[in-house]
């Protein structure tokens, strides 16, 4: 039974004769080099404060600047609904409402679609269709926002000018582009809300399923609600998308800071004029230069509220599960 | 033994002496006031209810605890007469010398042999490729695994059984030749007939090493042991030792009543 | 207490005939509901295919072609290549001016050309094919008739043939403001300079980054026991919380900011770096900071937050029993993180990090801000040059009226999801290999 015989005999390379010798050295040494390398790291780690520093300095220095001309007042800027530099007024409420506007439409076309899709693919869809599916919605998220320029200029537009009439929808319209930034960022909001639906503890739905509730009753009555903090984040991190996009609206929105409420008519969003004027010829410390960096400023702190509330929604309303 | 330096003295019969040995979790403290000395060239158990400290105290023995964070051990662990916790001493040259085996297999993704070799090279290993085949090869007999994969050295160490991927961790642990081995519930994940040979194996190995070896089975410490501590929570959930002696002394004759209702199975 | 003793209504649930209904009624929602769900799912798919088609469709199709005159009028119905050399300069001095034929005598006499150089002359200069309509792929294909209809009506010379906007001289001529003339080498050319530069600063920064968040942030570095050593080590844990909830909200930030950063950083205030005049030669003479090194840091910048996040996953992902195995047998930490967490990880971490840099290929809104030349013919030479991407002549394409630049912006299309698909592939591929390399 005991198999001795295949124990083999240990010998060793270093006799134990240093255990009579007794102090063997187990001092510190110092190891230089792991230091610095953990030096380095930490400086790795730390150029993400500064890019965020250099962000807001930045933006901070040139819109100070901005303000300091004699042409711009801070009230005007938040109050007056024109954006025109040339006749020196800068009132930045059209190129918020435009920003809203296409963000919203994109929220009205994402939401439903993505949300419908995250509860297919995470309570229906079985492991082969799932397969299929996830990677093609993942592909719909790796299209550049340029190419979804392209798509909104040559296939929405036409669409829309065809169903609603040529003298109704301009070429350049805001909603064209707000359908498709809506396209672009459906498949984050799926991908995001289907984490968290997955992640709901399969007891539950079996709970719910012992008490005679249907896979759809399941579904939105225990699954959606138990994840609403993960599916309520998902969005939040989509309109931020939707308000940061640039390259759907400088292609289809149009290149005019209009006023309006209607989405057929060509408006300019913060994103489009930032690119517009700092696409064309741009002389460093002109007016033009200094306005685009106020407008980004407000683009990154609405942008930033939005991600730091979804953070939060999550880290606050997260159900714990065991 | 009149004038002896005391550490010295204590170091000539121990390979290992805690004293006074307290282990805190931030503010928590995990283990309270432990004191006693490994024999050199023996197996010494340590056992008792889940949660009583016996895996926190084997793994101060090398310093592993260093990598919780919020660890901290005080009072004295002698090895060879210097504390491991004196602020001068390297964790990484007492883990050298203080080798471990985990509760569960984990050879590293590598193949077997590039597993044995691991230690060696990264503590600087000189010799050339004949002698490391040597000394995988050594390192495998000696924990009886070199019949079983002689013929397959290149393969994954994950491709072995359960007892054999335990045995290749102890074998990694031999080849950079420690002087002490600590053994963190080797047998848990195992079947019986693997901890049969695990056991064996720690009779031949204690012929040149010290063993430590916490176990869940007691069982297992009255086999294969022959010294055995007990451990217990306190009122403050600190773990304490009870009862520190040989094992046959421990199993037939405890002196605390604590030790004899544990192994007899009335809590725990 | 309450005195209440008429029998109070209560609920009841269905039974029978009932039950069955309910249950039925109930079932037949969910059907209908799973249906809705599932087309949703399919329409973002659908949309996929519309983009694809609406691409494909403008990329190849019809032109129409027609010449300023006739080529049949031009060599009065003879084959151009039974002519001699003397009847062909003598077409050339018949119809071209005086001025253009001087110039082409200083380029080179008429006399020392070949003849087939004459014709091509002839082609270029007198019968001059104009492209006068373009069709897309699918009114080529079913709408034969009534294109050549119309084009019978107002093109009456006109010669329709097949074009393929893709093609190799596409690939392998510079820009040109003639589309038919156009290629993309010179941005292509650039998006990969663009890509080399973005790579060489995220990813050794971004590894670096999510290796200290991983295996260093939770170090204590001082003495626990002295007050002053706990306080020093709550403000580094507090520093690495600080750090990684810096890095999540950067990863929201828009990527327009990340140009405008760039642009006041790189482009205007390192200028002497990015625009290489530090070296002293510079290679045009109008150096500016708006070169590919300016736009590769910006883009590093921009893919750093992913890069990061998702080799900490990566990282994290590593089981810690090897590395307290690795600790075990005497490794230092740099030891344990160099040849077990490193080499465990690296193919979720190049996988990522592929990932997260072939979306900076596609990026096009920071480079308008850092400032690509939109019309440039020389390829870049250096990480000092300027440059334009495949994205930025897109979008400058794009916003063009005429369909013939539709046309080529479609076929720009077509090479930048080439080159973005050939990227995932070779993530995943990487991936495979390394695994099964590591574990068999």
């Amino acid at each position: 039974m005991a198999d001795q015989a295949r124990v083999g005999v240990v010998e060793r390379t270093v006799p134990l004769t240093d255990a009579n010798t007794r102090m063997i050295d187990l001092r510190k040494r110092p190891r230089i080099g792991e230091s610095l390398i953990q030096i380095i790291l930490f400086i790795c780690g730390f150029i993400s404060i500064f890019t965020t520093l250099g962000i807001v300095f930045v933006l901070g220095r040139e819109s100070l600047l901005f303000f300091a001309h004699p042409e711009v007042s801070l009230v005007e800027f938040v109050t007056k609904t024109v954006w025109q530099p040339a006749i020196d007024e800068f009132g930045i409420l059209p190129l918020v409402n435009a920003t809203l506007m296409t963000s919203l439409i994109a929220m009205l076309v994402a939401v439903p679609l993505g949300l419908g899709a995250a509860i297919y693919l995470s309570e229906y869809a079985s492991e082969r269709a799932r397969s299929i599916l996830k990677p093609l919605l993942e592909i719909l998220a790796g299209v550049p926002t340029v190419v979804y320029g392209y798509f909104a200029l040559t296939f929405v537009t036409p669409l829309l000018r065809n169903a609603f009439g040529k003298d109704v929808v301009q070429i350049y319209n805001v909603a064209s582009a707000g359908i498709v930034v809506g396209i672009l960022i459906m498949p984050l909001i799926a991908t995001l809300s289907e984490d968290a639906l997955s992640s709901v503890p399969s007891a539950l739905r079996q709970a719910a399923f012992g008490l005679g509730a249907t896979k759809f009753e399941t579904a939105v009555q225990v699954v959606v609600p138990a994840a609403l903090s993960g599916v309520i984040a998902a969005c939040i991190v989509a309109m931020s998308r939707a308000i940061g996009e640039t390259m759907v609206v400088a292609l289809a929105a149009g290149a005019s800071p209009n006023f309006t409420f209607n989405p057929f008519l060509p408006a300019e969003t913060m994103t489009g004029h930032i690119a517009r004027i700092s696409g064309g010829d741009l002389s460093y410390g002109s007016i033009d230069y200094d306005s685009i960096f106020a407008i980004g400023l407000v683009l990154f702190f609405i942008t930033l509220i939005l991600n730091i509330l979804s953070r939060w929604i999550v880290n606050r309303f997260r159900e714990v599960y065991d | 033994m009149t004038t002896t330096n005391p550490a010295t003295m204590s170091a000539e019969r121990f390979a290992l002496e805690t004293r006074n040995m307290h282990i805190y979790y931030s503010a928590f403290r995990a283990v309270k006031d432990v004191s006693f000395g490994v024999e050199r060239n023996k197996i010494t158990a340590l056992i008792g209810p889940s949660g009583c400290g016996k895996s926190t105290v084997l793994r101060s023995f090398n310093r592993m605890n260093d990598l919780v964070p919020g660890a901290r051990v005080e009072g004295d662990v002698l090895f060879r007469g210097q504390n491991l916790y004196a602020p001068d001493v390297d964790a990484v040259q007492v883990r050298r010398r203080i080798g471990m085996v985990f509760q569960k297999p984990n050879p590293f993704p590598k193949s077997i042999y590039d597993n044995i070799a691991f230690g060696p090279k990264i503590n600087g290993w000189k010799g050339n490729k004949g002698e490391m085949d040597e000394l995988v090869e050594r390192s495998l007999r000696g924990a009886s695994l070199w019949d079983d994969v002689k013929d397959k050295l290149q393969q994954s160490g994950l491709s072995l059984s359960g007892g054999q991927q335990q045995r290749l961790c102890i074998a990694r642990a031999l080849a950079v030749e420690p002087e002490i081995i600590l053994m963190d519930e080797p047998c848990s994940a195992l079947d019986p007939i693997s901890t049969l040979r695990i056991e064996e194996l720690m009779f031949e190995l204690r012929q040149h090493y010290t063993i430590v070896i916490v176990t869940h089975n007691m069982q297992q410490a009255a086999r294969a042991s022959d010294y055995t501590a007990f451990f217990l929570m306190d009122a403050d959930r600190a773990g304490q030792l009870v009862e520190y002696d040989h094992t046959e002394q421990i199993f037939q004759n405890p002196k605390d009543s604590r030790t004899e209702q544990y192994i007899s199975g009335r809590f725990g | 207490m309450s005195t209440d003793t008429a029998p109070r209504s209560r609920g009841r649930l269905p039974e029978g005939d009932e039950l069955h209904r309910n249950v039925v009624g109930r079932q037949r929602v969910g059907k209908i509901w799973q249906s809705v769900l599932l087309a949703c799912t399919i329409l973002g798919i659908i949309v996929l295919g519309l983009l694809l088609f609406n691409i494909i469709n403008d990329a190849f199709g019809g032109v129409a072609v027609q010449s300023v005159v006739p080529e049949e009028e031009i060599f009065t119905n003879r084959d151009p290549a039974s002519l001699s050399q003397a009847e062909l300069i003598a077409i050339l001095e018949e119809h071209l001016r005086s001025r253009i034929l001087r110039n082409l005598e200083r380029e080179q006499p008429l006399i020392e050309r070949s003849n087939a150089d004459l014709i091509e002359l002839i082609n270029a200069e007198i019968i001059k094919p104009e492209i006068v309509a373009v069709y897309p792929l699918n009114e080529y294909l079913f709408n034969r008739a009534a294109i050549t209809a119309s084009l019978a009506e107002e093109h009456p010379r006109a010669e329709l043939s097949f074009k393929s906007w893709l093609s190799s001289d596409f690939l392998t001529s510079p820009m040109s403001s003639r589309p038919e003339l156009a290629g993309v080498r010179t941005a292509v050319m650039g998006s990969l300079w663009l890509l080399l530069i973005t790579v060489l600063f995220a990813f050794p920064l971004g590894i670096g980054a999510a290796l200290y968040l991983e295996e260093y942030a939770t170090d204590k570095l001082f003495d626990e026991r002295s007050p002053v050593g706990r306080r020093l080590n709550a403000i580094l844990h507090r520093g690495s919380s600080i750090i990684q909830t810096n890095i999540y909200n950067l990863s929201g930030v828009p990527s327009i900011i990340y140009g405008m950063l760039g642009l006041a950083i790189f482009v205007r205030a390192l200028e002497s770096f990015t625009s290489g005049s530090f070296l002293g030669a510079t290679t045009d003479a109008t150096a500016n900071g708006r070169t590919i090194m300016a736009a590769g840091m910006t883009m590093a910048l921009l893919v750093l937050p992913v890069v990061i996040i998702s080799s900490q996953e990566a990282i994290r992902a590593v089981p810690n029993s090897l590395r307290q195995a690795s600790y075990g047998l005497g490794a230092t930490r740099w030891q344990t993180i160099w040849k077990v967490v490193l080499p465990n990880a690296l193919p979720g971490i190049l996988t990522g990090t592929i990932l997260a840099i072939s979306r900076a290929i596609g990026e096009t809104a920071p480079l308008i801000v850092v400032g690509a030349s939109t019309f440039i013919v020389t390829d870049p030479s250096g990480p000092f040059s300027k440059f334009t991407v495949l994205p930025i002549q897109i979008y400058n394409w794009t916003s063009r009226p005429q369909v013939e630049f539709r046309a080529i912006a479609a076929a720009a299309i077509i090479v930048l999801l080439i080159i973005l698909l050939s990227m995932n592939a070779l993530a995943i591929i990487l991936r495979n290999y390394l695994r099964s390399k590591r574990v068999s």
